[in-house]
């Protein structure tokens, strides 16, 4: 039970608004150091219970290397933002006069979805496609409906493409047969000696795909709807 | 063969580059945190192979309290107000370089798990979609850096603009996979796990796929991580209860189980490169924006799992 220290830890540190990172860092030691809670604990089962707990965190930090590799693309956007590449994203919006920012982030939620679902998950995300493409088009086909545009829908419309990103890509991953989470499940029902199919499974995955095109394109044609009231349309 | 340590010593080489240009940047009032926490990512990712494990784990702390004590600011770019301007010249070309990653990455997942060379495979055969990422990103940039005519101390420089934009966040992810095989190691799972079957009422088959779905949304908010969620909740009440005792099928069960885990992503700042990270790299004041974005389609999504796994698991 002590354990879920490290749990109160978490939701303490982001009700308190603790710098995030220090709080997964602060939760990791207070769950290493909880497990060891136990009648006769002694200082020094305590210090090596923490140099262990250390090790573990450590451990795991460099096997997971590869989760920040995709900040490798940092400088390849930022030259592309310096000659211009947002700018000529919003051009792009502006030449199309039909373009409205729930319409267009709901094509992207279609080509999302899609392509995650024949697998090609890394065909999007928010360094490569949202901040650079997805989010200053969307902006601009919302300032192309009201140039008095609040500071408050512009984030909230930013907000709904990195939402789209990845509500797209959650519901349409699991359609496609050989992506982690269905691996995972296989390997946990064989394990328990239950056999299916990947296919089996991705199949059950399309229901849901298709309740959250239309929950979330719906939410995005009702943003459409907010914004056209407060361009007073 | 070329596995990920060949990315790993790329990215240390940029983030040290990102340290130096941060110690040099007169513009970044607090430009000594910068360049201890990028310097310190470098040598995780240079030496962290070789590094005992105690030492890595030293490092992540070193930079949590560097990021903790708000140690971190960031530089003012020098003006530039002639982008308008420049897109106009470079026009849709300027989206070449940006097709580049996608493309390479797509036909080296495809075809470089058959390449090999006297035998033994080019690239890594479970690392192929990263390293191929990799390679369609410096390929990219290199092209970038010719079209542009720009050296590569510009594109480093426009990097480092974004990564301190980004700044702390860019590790939350990293440092919430190592939180999580602490959890895993303390069971932190298993104690969950055992709460949710105790305090839960799981008598009939809607009551328990209720726990089932509620149970694997909440558990994934605490875990940050659906995949983490799963083996623990399944085992305390989609297999004995839903499939065990009510006859569910454990294909839909599953598929549907794991879904609602997706909803507890969307809710979570655990979930730090799908919610906090965009939410830096978009500059959105508030930390949490996309989750508020996202709570009213999670909601509803947990809902409609609930009723379609109730409506479907128990009839093919």
């Amino acid at each position: 039970m002590w354990v879920l220290l490290g749990v109160l830890a978490v939701v303490l540190g982001f009700a308190l608004r603790l710098n995030p990172l220090l709080t997964v860092v602060i939760a990791a030691l207070v769950t290493g150091l909880a497990a060891l809670i136990a009648p006769g604990l002694t200082p020094v089962m305590l210090w090596h219970g923490a140099v262990d707990t250390l090790a573990v965190l450590g451990k795991a930090f460099k096997d997971n290397r590869y989760i920040s590799v995709t900040w490798l693309i940092l400088p390849l956007i930022g030259l592309l933002e310096r000659e211009g590449l947002q700018e000529r994203a919003k051009t792009l919006i502006q030449r199309l006069k039909s373009a409205t920012t729930g319409r267009l982030l709901l094509i992207y939620m279609v080509i999302r979805q899609g392509t995650a679902a024949l697998g090609l998950t890394s065909l999007g995300g928010h360094p490569q496609m949202v901040r650079p493409l997805i989010a200053p088009m969307a902006e601009a086909a919302a300032e192309a409906q009201d140039p008095n545009l609040s500071d408050q829908s512009r984030n909230r419309v930013k907000a709904f493409a990195a939402a789209t990103d990845n509500i797209g890509l959650f519901f349409g991953e699991d359609i496609f047969i050989a992506i982690a989470s269905i691996l995972l499940i296989k390997g946990f029902l064989e394990t328990n000696g239950i056999i299916v199919q990947p296919l089996h499974l991705s199949v059950w995955a399309i229901p849901t795909a298709i309740v959250a095109l239309l929950v979330h394109g719906g939410r995005l044609m009702l943003l459409d709807r907010r914004l056209r009231k407060e361009a007073g349309l | 063969m070329i596995g990920l340590s060949v990315l790993y010593v790329v990215a240390g080489l940029m983030f040290a580059l990102f340290a130096i240009g941060s110690a040099t940047d007169r513009t970044n009032p607090r430009r000594w945190g910068n360049t201890a926490f990028w310097t310190l990512f470098a040598v995780s990712f240079l030496a962290g192979s070789w590094l005992p494990d105690v030492v890595n784990g030293l490092i992540l702390v070193a930079m949590a309290l560097v990021a903790g004590f708000n140690w971190m600011g960031r530089g003012q770019p020098a003006p530039q107000t002639d982008r308008a301007e420049r897109a106009e010249r470079w026009g849709d070309r300027l989206f070449v370089p940006a097709l580049i990653p996608p493309i390479v990455t797509l036909a080296g997942t495809l075809w470089l798990k058959h390449v090999s060379i006297g035998g033994q495979p080019l690239v890594d055969p479970k690392q192929v979609t990263l390293i191929s990422l990799g390679a369609g990103i410096l390929l990219a940039t290199a092209t970038a850096m010719i079209m542009f005519r720009a050296r590569p101390a510009v594109a480093l420089s426009e990097g480092r603009r974004l990564m301190d934009s980004v700044g702390w966040a860019a590790l939350l992810p990293q440092a919430l996979a190592a939180l999580g095989a602490v959890f895993a190691v303390a069971k932190v799972g298993d104690v969950i796990g055992g709460i949710a079957t105790d305090w839960l009422p799981l008598d009939g088959p809607l009551a328990s796929v209720c726990a089932y779905t509620l149970g694997m949304a909440l558990f994934t908010m605490v875990m940050g991580n659906a995949f983490a969620a799963f083996p623990v909740m399944t085992a305390a009440i989609a297999l004995p209860l839903i499939i065990g005792k009510h006859g569910g099928d454990p294909a839909i069960v599953c598929a549907i189980g794991m879904l609602s885990g997706f909803c507890g992503t969307l809710m979570t700042p655990m979930a730090a490169n799908f919610n906090i990270v965009p939410a830096a790299l978009l500059e959105l004041p508030d930390r949490n924006g996309v989750i508020r974005a996202q709570i009213p389609t999670a909601l509803i999504l947990l809902i409609a799992n609930t009723v379609l796994m109730y409506v479907l698991a128990f009839r093919f």
